[in-house]
């Protein structure tokens, strides 16, 4: 199963200060053992949102609000992410516990959330039944 | 509560697992031994970790109390000598200084000696993949046993008799130099290529993959890809699995039927996994002056993932991608797909010219995607009534039932 390990922003992420050597040397080492560990898949820090956009929809149906940023709330906002390949949702809390804490200033927050994969579908029982039963159901009718 | 802590113990087993038995086999100069130490280790921290908590490092923890159960061994050994004569043999050369100041040297080191080991010639394949899951994957008995669907006596008694072949052959604890290693590496290779298969396509029963085994040979393939970076062909079974993964979810419907590569939903196609499987190609490529049979196997496999219809295939590529693995790992079956890849480039009748040549061959007379092929070659030259007798004979020579079923349809559509 694959999880994204979240990082959220903080007001020096978005301020757009670097962390400390210290910081950045751990998290090298960090990421470097979930490579070895052959689990990592993807990862990206992001830029502080004062160069992005939100494109929001306020009125159903209506037309798309675009905003540039900043924007506030750091805590709402994320820094980077982590994306992983493991075997639980234990081992992805181990892995996540084993980051170094991602801003060493109180603010620190890493966001753990399961990746949707089709097999979720296909590989769910009772999915399969309804499905099975759906099928019955439209030949009946055919039938008919 | 109880089985929360036991589930991230779970967990870090699966985590530590490797890396301990590894640093313990080069302490011990046993694999057994190592494996049993380890063990140990994960029984008291089932009895204490509930009680104390996590510790900060549980894998320098495992490693500590190891370490401490294999210096009492030794030392209970020494005194009881007679009585245990043999393991006091196999811990003859090993002191306690040994394990006391043992350096952890460079893990990844370690873990290329322990796969060297688990993959050694003079271990039958299926011991190998059975103890390679069980020592490098850190895979229960169990787990192995529902992935090969036999019992779980079946597999407990391979690892044994493995084991007990490591230790008496006395397998060193190296990776292997010179011309030595390009050979044992590739048995390596092939050994993870294998579970990756089994996992992929089941040869007989109801399931059609079995991905465990898959995501196991992938994690594998990608550590192993970080300890023997400079090794072309291990990046380029890497991508070959890399992008053969991405197709995983695709490749077989809700109800089990399997769905063939030309008819897959390609927007559905694993876009990371692609990415990941054409980076470590373009890796292997840099590495390596010619193309190995796993680098060209994942050339192939790019060309299908890139393309962004079953329309877009590149067959002339394809062709000569096959004709250049033909060269390098002659086999019929790669003729089988030449032949494909042909008629798909340059029209059916040349294809079936190459099919009907391969009919010949000794080892393809049981081969049922012979006739399949041959099938689909004549139904698209028109010729219906031979198609359907060889989809028929397709179906009566496959073990698999879901396939079974495809190749019974094909020959029914023949009728129409």
């Amino acid at each position: 199963m694959r999880f994204m390990m979240i990082v959220k922003a903080t007001t020096d992420s978005e301020a757009g200060k670097l962390p400390s050597q210290e910081l950045i040397e751990a998290m090298h080492k960090y990421n470097e053992e979930l490579v070895k560990a052959g689990v990592m898949l993807a990862g990206d820090g992001l830029m502080p949102s004062s160069s992005g956009i939100r494109i929001s929809y306020p009125e159903p149906g209506g037309k798309p609000k675009v905003v540039d940023g900043p924007f506030t709330e750091a805590k709402e906002m994320i820094a980077g992410y982590t994306l992983i390949e493991v075997k639980s949702r234990e081992e992805a809390i181990e892995w996540a516990l084993r980051m170094p804490d991602p801003h060493g200033f109180g603010q620190g927050e890493i966001e753990l959330r399961q990746v949707y994969e089709s097999e979720d579908l296909t590989s769910d029982a009772e999915f399969l039944s309804k499905e099975a039963e759906l099928r019955k159901q439209l030949m009946e009718k055919q039938r008919s | 509560m109880t089985n929360d802590i036991h589930r991230t113990i779970d967990a870090i087993w699966r985590i530590e697992a490797a890396k301990l038995i590894a640093s313990l086999t080069r302490m011990m100069r046993d694999v057994s031994l190592a494996e049993d130490l380890a063990q140990d280790a994960l029984v008291i921290a089932l009895e204490k970790w509930p009680e104390l908590g996590i510790p900060d490092n549980p894998g320098a923890w495992l490693m500590t109390t190891a370490k401490r159960r294999a210096i009492d061994l030794i030392r209970r050994t020494k005194v009881r000598g007679q009585k245990y004569a043999e393991l006091s043999r196999q811990l003859e050369w090993v002191t306690e200084e040994d394990i006391d100041g043992a350096i952890d040297g460079e893990i990844g080191d370690d873990l290329l000696r322990l796969i060297f080991m688990t993959c050694h010639p003079s271990l039958s394949q299926e011991a190998r993949v059975a103890l390679t899951l069980r020592l490098l994957c850190g895979l229960s008995t169990n787990e192995i046993a529902r992935s090969f669907l036999v019992p779980e006596s079946t597999i407990a008694q391979r690892i044994v008799r493995a084991k007990r072949t490591l230790s008496a052959v006395k397998i060193p604890f190296e990776v292997p130099e010179g011309a030595e290693l390009k050979e044992r590496l590739s048995t390596v290779l092939e050994v993870i290529y294998l579970m990756f298969n089994e996992g992929y396509s089941a040869t007989s029963g109801e399931q059609w993959f079995k991905p465990v085994l898959c995501q196991e040979a992938l994690r594998l393939g990608r550590v192993l890809a970080e300890i023997a970076p400079s090794e072309p062909e291990v990046h380029g079974l890497v991508a070959l699995m890399e992008i053969q993964s991405s197709r995983l979810k695709t490749r077989v419907r809700p109800t089990g039927d399997p769905v063939l590569l030309m008819d897959q939903h390609r927007a559905q196609w694993d876009r990371l996994l692609i990415h990941r499987g054409l980076q470590a190609l373009e890796r292997s490529q840099r590495l390596g002056r010619t193309w190995g049979p796993y680098a060209l196997q994942a050339a192939i496999s790019a060309c299908h993932a890139q393309a962004p219809t079953p329309d877009d295939t590149n067959w002339t590529r394809i062709a000569a991608l096959y004709e250049a693995l033909s060269r390098v790992a002659p086999s019929p079956i790669v003729e089988l797909n030449r032949a494909v890849a042909i008629s798909m480039a340059f029209g059916p009748e040349y294809g079936l010219q190459l099919i009907d040549e391969l009919s010949q061959d000794q080892y393809l007379k049981d081969y049922h995607l012979l006739p399949s092929v041959r099938g689909e070659l004549l139904m698209k030259l028109g010729r219906k009534e031979e198609a359907r007798e060889a989809l028929l004979r397709a179906a009566a020579m496959t073990q698999n039932t879901r396939e079974q079923e495809l190749l019974m349809k094909k020959a029914a559509d023949c009728e129409q």
